[in-house]
């Protein structure tokens, strides 16, 4: 192909717009200047081409050299990706480190994959068998964890003339097919894709499992299914990262893709400082092993950070695709908008609401729409999901803000933060009241089965009782706490248990950090026992105070704390204190009497 | 070869439009002469075609377009570093203003400076000790951490960031320490205030000031905290030395910056702020931190004025997106007295955790601290009631709650900006304060450490 050149006439921060661009595509990549930054047109007019450079343009002036690539915005796939940490666009920030220090420098170049090191490929099919796109040619064993299964590439299926186990560098052929066409396809372990485009899938399925995540305030509340979306939008300081780290770390998933979108640099360190010391509670394995990181800094340039979500999602399909299990934790939403917002002022687009280009919503839509749980290709009828859950940070906490209120519109899960509560130090801070999850119906049967026959019913009550509390908060704020009958007393009581001794979860406590459908189960069981058991108590004439004082109640309170492995035996002792000293209550009730 | 223009074509606030120019690149320095022979400093905005958009850095005043000739220098702002730059005053623009001798430089310095690999961080977790109750107790600074204040006109900030200046240290003894302030368009008075403190304690060997005031040319700002940022890295990172950078006041900054994107017509975010302000505070904010390969690291104190007190105003929300936590000061505590004025509950350190616990300070300060914040936040509400409905409404236990908030804003929050206390002092007078509290209601310290540290009755 010829290799087209262009001279730059305009440059104005990370846009640069070049002449003699008429034969490139939209959407290429191209390099600019000498130092070679890497850009990317999206606006052709004429000859002229805009162009989005994702590094540093100072130094950049009229005249520069700009060549085209030829190709779009690709990123490499294949077995190396876990355990790395990439940049917007794909590039190996630990490789980058050694080679250059510990500050970025532009224009390097550097390939995502380690082009030396050998991997054991292990061959599934044989010479001669048929083949379709998506079907499993081998394995190589990425990690402890995750067998990286070497798929046939989309559109590619036909007649293997080549395959054997071996030890192989990413670079080389591991299987040649003989395409339909009588052109052969060589298969290596890596595989290009453009980021912009959503990797092909046999069929979506509606979500039908939840995705477990060991924090109270969503599973047992607001829970999300695997192949699902979700939002959490909270004004600074409300817990976000908190809550999306938890996420990563506690997820029943297969795979974590960890997006840092226009976020802090320590937040990046300490995610890839902390998760190789975490082990996987399912796996026993260090979470570093089911973890990919995509880091764009807040320092780092802008336009990297409107690809660096399309870049996580497209590694996260691949995985998916292998029939995996796949969560990609985007943080933050707000700031890729923002990329999109100062990309759209330099192209001087008519603004939308806040200067926000029109194609917000349609972005964001486009983004979200490419999780779910789906049949991947291939003959085997494999099931994969991709959860793709965004933190969006609304300025001011404002939430009707144009990024959140676009985001609400498509998601499924709302977890909203709360600034009182996080100032009461009541995290997670997830707003009761105006949260909500599209999937609690869906997931019902799961539960059931899983669970326990009435765990929606008991989830159900505690979202019932956190909203009596809230109707009789506004009485009590007008006419204090004796106004109230002892039974809404006892509503207040039994809220309040809900929400210090079961939603308030220490995400920095061993134990408390996460907890098992089972314990969480059995917590609820034992908040509302004490519920039921009091309201007898105050039927047989006990005193609500008294009820409401109960030593026990500490211990309650504590049962989080309870490691999950004995738990049973002591919460069991708990009940029975429980049983006690509500009939001492009544017995002395009775007494006074 | 460098090249003249006498092509001004206009000049319209800080902005300069050149025509004709050739070889110019984005963000290059340029310089400006004055038909009186003044020299005046600029940076190119946009490249088109063969125009160029500057931006000037000081006032625009007395320029001429006929005969002005403007120097391109074929690189970036850069700043002349060395070590012997402690102890001296410059101005806004990185040029000595105390008279002394003129810096020799051991390098010259890019003033944007270039992002960090998150990869070669490292996770900031060493303990400082600032003295004060309220940021060590409860909101806990780590080496490397950048920790805002948000104060708001006629709060005492500066009084605050001073005495955190002085009596900030690691516990684990000496070593090599630095302030880097910035003054970014705040009052002489203001200014003075720190130069003079920084001179009685001493502190002004191992200082490095910049100094614009609010007199200074309002544009000049927009470079001030990058010129400090740069001698801060130098010496942090080159020099190996810890370093608390101190950037007073943001909100002059960001109008610096909102001034010069009005004048480009550019689109408008909220408030008139332009849309990429986030970015733009981020590449400030983002310099501080521990990184691989250096034995220093940068600590940041800014400090900024909240525009009627208010957190969502976009530069304080800005920030508080970018920063690890913030501490907020409170006009009601002001006015009550107590000193420092520091509004706990919505304050925060993110880092905290990581640098606080056995080892590090002592095995109950998490405990304690959210203990206490628990506390001092059912105290509050406690208090707000009560105000309504008159002490006869609330529980008993709430009453003692009441009574805890108001002992612990008088003691445990004021404490005067001269007082240093040691962590174990601020962890021991949490313990004296919660004593007033039923043992029962210490739900969030494990029960070992109550039986070990509790005071009140058993």
């Amino acid at each position: 192909m010829e290799e087209v050149v262009g001279k730059i006439l305009k440059v104005s921060g990370p846009l640069v717009v070049a002449e003699g661009m008429r034969n490139a595509n939209m959407f290429d990549v191209v390099r600019v200047g000498e130092k070679r930054l890497i850009g990317e047109i999206i606006e052709m007019h004429g000859d002229k081409a805009s162009i989005q450079v994702y590094e540093e343009t100072a130094g950049v002036g009229r005249g520069d050299i700009v060549v085209s690539t030829g190709e779009p915005l690709s990123v490499e796939l294949g077995p190396g990706l876990i355990t790395n940490i990439y940049d917007g666009i794909q590039r190996p920030l630990e490789t980058i480190r050694e080679k250059v220090g510990s500050n970025l420098t532009r224009g390097i170049d550097e390939p995502a994959l380690d082009r030396a090191r050998v991997w054991h490929f292990e061959a599934e099919k044989k010479i001669g068998d048929t083949v379709a796109p998506g079907d499993v040619l081998g394995f190589v064993d990425e990690t402890e964890v995750i067998r990286h299964k070497v798929m046939v590439p989309p559109k590619k299926g036909g007649t293997l003339v080549q395959i054997a186990s071996g030890d192989f560098k990413v670079t080389d052929i591991v299987a040649k097919i003989k395409l339909e066409n009588g052109k052969t396809e060589n298969v290596t372990l890596i595989q290009k894709w453009p980021v912009r485009v959503a990797r092909p899938y046999k069929e979506k399925l509606p979500p039908a499992e939840p995705m477990i995540t060991g924090q109270r305030s969503i599973d047992a509340l607001f829970p999300i299914a695997k192949g699902g979306t979700a939002c959490v939008p909270g004004p600074f300081g409300s817990g976000k990262t908190v809550v999306q780290h938890q996420l990563a770390k506690w997820s029943d998933v297969d795979l974590v893709v960890y997006i840092g979108c226009g976020e802090r640099g320590n937040e990046m360190t300490d995610v890839l400082r902390e998760f190789p010391e975490l082990t996987d509670p399912r796996t026993g394995k260090s979470l570093m092993e089911r973890t990919v990181l995509i880091a764009n800094t807040s320092d780092m340039p802008v336009a990297a950070r409107e690809a660096s979500i399309y870049t996580g999602i497209t590694i996260a399909e691949y995985y998916r695709d292998m029939g995996y299990a796949v969560a990609v934790i985007a943080d933050s939403t707000s700031r890729w908008a923002e990329a999109l917002r100062e990309m759209s002022g330099r192209l001087e687009e008519m603004p939308g609401e806040e200067g926000y280009p029109a194609y917000l919503t349609s972005r964001l839509a486009g983004f979200y729409e490419r999780a779910g749980k789906v049949v991947c290709l291939g003959s085997d009828g494999r099931e994969g999901a991709l959860s793709a859950i965004g933190a969006v940070s609304p300025q001011g906490g404002d939430i009707s803000e144009p990024v959140t209120q676009a985001t609400l519109r498509i998601v499924k899960v709302f977890w909203g933060l709360d600034s009182s509560l996080a100032y009461r130090r009541h995290f997670p801070a997830i707003n009761w009241l105006n949260s909500y999850s599209l999937y609690r119906e869906r997931l019902s049967d799961w539960c059931a089965d899983n669970i326990a026959k009435d765990w929606m019913s008991l989830t159900g009550r505690c979202l019932k009782t956190l909203q009596e509390e809230s109707d009789l908060d506004e009485i009590v704020k007008l006419v204090g706490v004796d106004a109230l009958s002892p039974e809404d007393r006892m509503t207040l009581e039994a809220a309040r248990s809900i929400r210090e001794d079961f939603l308030q979860q220490y995400a920095f406590d061993d134990i408390d950090g996460y907890t098992p459908l089972d314990k969480q189960y059995a917590l609820l069981k034992l908040i509302f026992s004490y519920e039921d058991r009091a309201r007898k108590a105050l039927a047989q004439g006990a005193n609500v105070q008294t009820l409401a004082d109960l030593p026990v109640r500490e211990m309650i309170g504590r049962a989080k704390t309870i490691p999950s492995e004995n738990y049973k035996a002591e919460f069991e002792k708990i009940e029975a204190e429980l049983a006690a000293q509500i009939d001492k209550a009544v017995h002395d009730a009775a007494k006074e009497n | 070869m460098i090249r003249e223009y006498r092509t001004i074509e206009e000049v319209a606030g800080p902005l300069m439009l050149v025509k004709q120019v050739d070889g110019v690149k984005y963000d290059e320095l340029g310089e400006i002469e004055l038909p009186s022979g003044e020299v005046r400093r600029c940076r190119v905005l946009e490249v088109n075609g063969r125009d160029v958009l500057v931006q000037l850095f000081e006032s625009s005043a007395g320029l001429n377009l006929a005969q002005s000739k403007v120097r391109f220098s074929g690189h970036g702002v850069e700043l002349p570093v060395s070590k012997n730059m402690l102890g001296r005053v410059f101005n806004g623009m990185g040029e000595p203003i105390d008279g002394g001798a003129k810096l020799i430089p051991e390098k010259n310095l890019d003033i944007n400076g270039t992002p960090i690999n998150p990869a070669a961080r490292y996770y900031p977790s060493e303990f400082i000790q600032t003295g004060v109750s309220t940021i060590d107790g409860l909101n806990t600074l780590v080496r490397g951490q950048k920790l805002p204040i948000f104060s708001g006109s006629g709060l005492p900030h500066a009084n605050l960031a001073a005495q955190i200046a002085r009596q900030a240290k690691v516990r684990d003894g000496d070593s090599k320490f630095a302030v880097v302030f910035a003054a970014i368009g705040i009052t002489f008075e203001e200014a003075d205030f720190f130069i003079s403190d920084f001179k009685k304690t001493g502190a002004i060997d191992r200082t490095v000031l910049f100094i614009n005031l609010a007199s200074d040319a309002a544009i000049e700002r927009i470079s001030t905290p990058r010129m400090a940022l740069t001698a801060a890295e130098y010496l942090a990172f080159e020099c190996d030395m810890h370093v608390l950078v101190i950037l007073t006041d943001i909100t002059n900054y960001a109008e610096a910056l909102r001034e010069v994107s009005a004048a480009r017509k550019e689109v408008p975010g909220r408030r008139g702020y332009p849309g990429y302000l986030y970015t733009d505070l981020a590449t400030m904010y983002e310099r501080a931190g521990r990184k691989m390969g250096s034995e220093g690291s940068i600590t940041m104190i800014p400090i900024l004025s909240m525009p009627e007190d208010d957190k969502t105003h976009p530069i304080p929300d800005l920030t508080g997106y970018i920063t690890e936590g913030q501490i907020i000061l409170s006009r009601e505590m002001y006015r009550k007295g107590y000193m420092p004025p520091v509004d706990v509950l919505p304050s925060l350190s993110r880092l905290k955790d990581k640098g606080i616990g056995e080892g590090k300070t002592r095995e109950d300060h998490a405990g304690t601290m959210n203990q206490l914040f628990s506390s001092y936040a059912r105290g509050r509400e406690a208090k707000e009631l009560m105000v309504v409905l008159g002490e006869a409404a609330l529980t008993p236990v709430d009453r003692l709650y009441a009574k805890f908030a108001d002992a612990f804003e008088a003691e445990y929050i004021n404490q005067g900006f001269y007082e240093n206390r040691t962590i174990e002092e601020t962890l021991d007078l949490g313990w004296k304060l919660l004593a007033i509290l039923p043992k029962s209601e210490m739900k969030r310290i494990k029960p070992e450490l109550i039986e070990k540290y509790w005071v009140g009755e058993k």
